[in-house]
């Protein structure tokens, strides 16, 4: 339980609240979509419901939460999401090509 | 009110996060070809790197903030190079 939190007023600590709440069930989502979505090209889209907007939402509740109890701007959380904004484009890119690099190789083997 | 408020909407939020980790191990247990297991392996990462800010939040603990910018980059690497394997089948070339 962090100590800091009585001193923060209720027009800080609700909006991180809904943020932080958005944020997960935006995750949550994602990752039923994961399971139930029924081919991979569909499901490769899932999980990037908790990569934008997911972490967006958290990192900007923490960004509110800290520079409320440090009284002064602190946006270090921002660098997780400008390296998760950059990162999951690329490593979606890669792994949809190899996905339909092996998509046709099967097709190609299975072909009589 | 507002540690009401906020140690509730953390608790949700870090129920929330883990039930989809949860899930993702599931993908990656059952997901029926490679490629649907490294792709549950990236967004494990995912959940789990937001799970340690929202940890670190309700803790006040900064070095959470830092294991989350680790798993991050880590993830990112394993995706990467898993995928790579996948096209290629070889890491390094």
């Amino acid at each position: 339980m962090n100590p800091a939190f009585a001193d923060l007023p209720l027009w800080v600590s609700l909006p991180a609240a809904i943020l932080v709440l958005l944020g997960s069930l935006l995750t949550l989502t994602g990752a039923i979509g994961l399971v139930r979505l029924p081919t991979f090209l569909e499901r490769i889209h899932a999980p990037t419901l908790g990569t934008s907007w997911g972490a967006a939402s958290i990192i900007l509740a923490a960004i509110l939460v800290y520079s409320m109890v440090e009284g002064r701007l602190v946006i270090h959380a921002l660098v997780i999401g400008v390296f998760v904004t950059i990162t999951t484009p690329v490593t979606l890119l890669a792994l949809g090509r190899a996905a339909l690099r092996r998509d046709r190789a099967k097709a190609q083997a299975d072909d009589p | 009110m507002t540690v009401l408020v906020l140690t509730v909407a953390l608790m949700a939020a870090q129920i929330a996060l883990g039930l989809a980790a949860c899930l993702a191990a599931w993908r990656m247990l059952i997901g029926p070809r490679a490629q649907d297991r490294v792709l549950a392996l990236d967004a494990l990462y995912a959940c789990v790197m937001l799970l340690f800010l929202v940890t670190g939040l309700r803790m006040g603990n900064d070095f959470f903030f830092e294991a989350a910018l680790v798993i991050g980059a880590m993830g990112f690497v394993a995706t990467v190079a898993a995928a790579k394997f996948l096209l290629r089948g070889e890491v390094i070339e």
